[in-house]
């Protein structure tokens, strides 16, 4: 875990965080409005326009009653929960990548996504209803990611954060196993083909009441982080240094672990496994604003939500049959990952 | 007022590394600990800082038992250089000394107006405010080094502890980073550093003390104990000594 990339802020100067989060919007303004414009009912800016003032006027808009309906019902909850789940994994990346010093860690470092893959596995398997399979994803995640740290504090030789990686590497592979397990009992005509959907990640029929169990915990979490953001970034120099400059670590860690957890776990339990995203969005974040956390999560969180969004705009309309999102994300998380471990300098040491 | 060590031992609970130190650090004073490379130094200063429980012995900071005082009282008291590394993220040199301010500010808080001013103040003692906006990761080790210590200066400590504070530096950049550890001194400040290189200790502490395999083979003042005796005995090796025609004296490893 000591892999020191300087791939950021390429100038001498640190980037101008007006312009990184003008940028930032920008992209936002366009996912949405490509995500209502694509589609088989087609929003386009004027109509979003006109619905917007309807609503801010109390006036009808005038628009199709099936139009209305589309945009309250279908795609509207979709494009939120984009937002929301872009925005999620991109600011719990940013904050494991910074708690963990290095740039290559992402959400699930820790076992989030596994724990909650589990979940979400047997609660299929035990033919659970859709809100009982959300939380069962949810509480997977906390709960891996909660053994991880216990197990993790228990081992008091070495640096405590390259240990707590190893076991979240070491408890990842138990579950990926349980994982398995349960995929193998699985009634392979009913329950399978919706398991391998959920690790796949989708949106597809995301609906209004699936927001809140979402929109609760990420702006918690998201709150907490930004709350902490200046400790954060102390938090990203070598352990004893942070002490020597006057830091509790420890239970910093745990309240940064389990805010970005917290973000993680939601995300999943909504749109299922979605790789990459926490990867690769605060890396553009601070080629925008540089790595100073209060500029940098919500950097982050805004162009998580917009690069998530246009994925999902993709993954509706680019092929008859929708397309899983994590299969899109990984497609073009690789080359970029690829990317940034050709063009690194200083290397792995 | 003072950081005092007396039969001070250190280490881990498994596995202790020295005992039987004493030593006393006053404002104004600079302190080597002087030894062979894993002779013990590096885990005496953590120990020193109160990032290590001692083992045995007391450890007082201006009276007070150290490992009594909450983390961020010692942060306020104890500044601390270590040895200057690249660094993952590319903070910039102004935001990386802000960090010294950490201490001095509440839990949720962001540095205020006045760490502001004093980050920058620091910077100008030091002579580094020119890269400010520098990101961290693409200055000079020599830069890096004196950036660490405006860092442990913006901390607003009595005492600066300072690991290996030259090891990765060349020629020209020792002498600087050197001269600043002296001024520090002049200026007030107890200075403790931690050196292999007993010219370095000759030329720049008042005071050192001998470290070998954990203990204290030596303490007094810098002048009287480095001789060629003691420094054979502390790095096993015979020791040539040079002496200029102005009386100054320098060790060569025989």
């Amino acid at each position: 875990m000591t892999a020191r990339f300087h791939t950021e802020c390429a100038d001498a100067m640190p980037p101008s965080s007006l312009r990184g989060n003008a940028f930032a919007l920008g992209l936002l303004g366009v996912a949405v409005l490509l995500a209502f414009g694509l589609g088989r009912f087609p929003v386009g800016p004027a109509d979003l326009a006109r619905l917007v003032w309807a609503v801010l006027s109390g006036q009808p808009s005038g628009l199709s009653p099936q139009i209305e309906a589309v945009i309250w019902n279908i795609r509207g909850p979709r494009v939120v929960a984009a937002v929301l789940c872009g925005a999620a994994l991109a600011v719990a990346g940013t904050a494991f990548q910074g708690l963990f010093r290095n740039p290559l860690v992402s959400p699930d470092i820790l076992g989030a996504s596994s724990g909650a893959a589990l979940g979400a596995v047997v609660g299929i398997y035990f033919s659970l209803g859709l809100f009982a399979i959300q939380f069962a994803a949810f509480a997977g995640g906390l709960v891996a990611v909660g053994a991880v740290y216990a197990i993790g504090s228990t081992i008091r030789r070495g640096d405590p954060v390259l240990v707590l990686v190893l076991t979240g590497v070491v408890v990842g592979s138990l579950l990926g196993a349980g994982i398995g397990l349960v995929k193998y009992w699985a009634d392979p005509y009913n329950q399978l083909p919706a398991m391998t959907f959920w690790l796949l990640g989708s949106l597809a029929g995301t609906a209004k009441p699936d927001l809140v169990p979402l929109l609760g915990p990420v702006l918690l979490g998201t709150a907490v982080l930004v709350a902490l953001r200046w400790r954060m970034n102390v938090m990203s120099l070598p352990e004893e240094e942070a002490r020597a400059l006057g830091l509790n670590t420890g239970p910093l860690r745990i309240a940064i672990v389990a805010a970005a957890t917290l973000v993680t776990a939601a995300s999943v339990a909504a749109a299922g496994i979605i790789g990459w995203v926490g990867l690769v969005v605060p890396h553009l974040a601070r080629f925008l604003v540089g790595p100073d956390f209060g500029k940098l999560l919500p950097t982050a969180a805004i162009l998580g939500g917009g690069y998530l969004l246009i994925i999902d705009t993709l993954a509706r309309t680019a092929a008859p049959v929708e397309t899983p999102l994590g299969i899109l994300t990984a497609v073009i998380g690789t080359p970029f990952f690829i990317w940034l471990l050709a063009s690194a300098r200083g290397g792995w040491s | 007022m003072s950081l005092s060590a007396a039969d001070l031992a250190y280490g881990y609970p498994e596995r202790r590394i020295g005992s039987g130190i004493g030593l006393d650090l006053k404002a104004g004073e600079v302190l080597a600990l002087l030894g062979p490379n894993g002779g013990g130094k590096t885990t005496l200063l953590k120990t020193l800082l109160g990032l290590l429980p001692p083992q045995g012995g007391t450890l007082t900071l201006d009276g007070r038992p150290l490992a009594a005082l909450s983390v961020n009282q010692r942060a306020r008291a104890l500044g601390y250089v270590p040895q200057a590394h690249a660094g993952t993220f590319a903070f910039t040199v102004f935001s990386v000394v802000l960090m010294g301010r950490t201490a001095h500010g509440g839990l949720f808080a962001a540095p205020s107006r006045h760490d502001r001013e004093v980050a920058q103040a620091m910077l100008e003692r030091l002579g580094i405010a020119k890269l400010a906006q520098r990101p961290y990761t693409q200055i000079s080790g020599g830069e890096r080094q004196l950036v660490l210590i405006a860092r442990a200066l913006a901390q607003e400590p009595a005492y600066v502890i300072l690991d290996e504070p030259t090891a990765s530096l060349d020629f020209g950049n020792q002498g600087k980073v050197m001269g600043q550890i002296r001024r520090l001194a002049a200026e007030g400040l107890g200075v403790l550093f931690t050196t292999h290189d007993p010219n370095q200790a000759l030329a720049d502490a008042d005071r050192v003390l001998l470290l070998r395999e954990g203990q204290a083979i030596a303490t007094g003042e810098a002048a009287a104990m480095l001789t060629p005796e003691r420094l054979a005995e502390l790095y096993g090796v015979a020791i040539e000594t040079v002496r200029g025609a102005d009386g100054r004296v320098a060790f060569l490893p025989g």
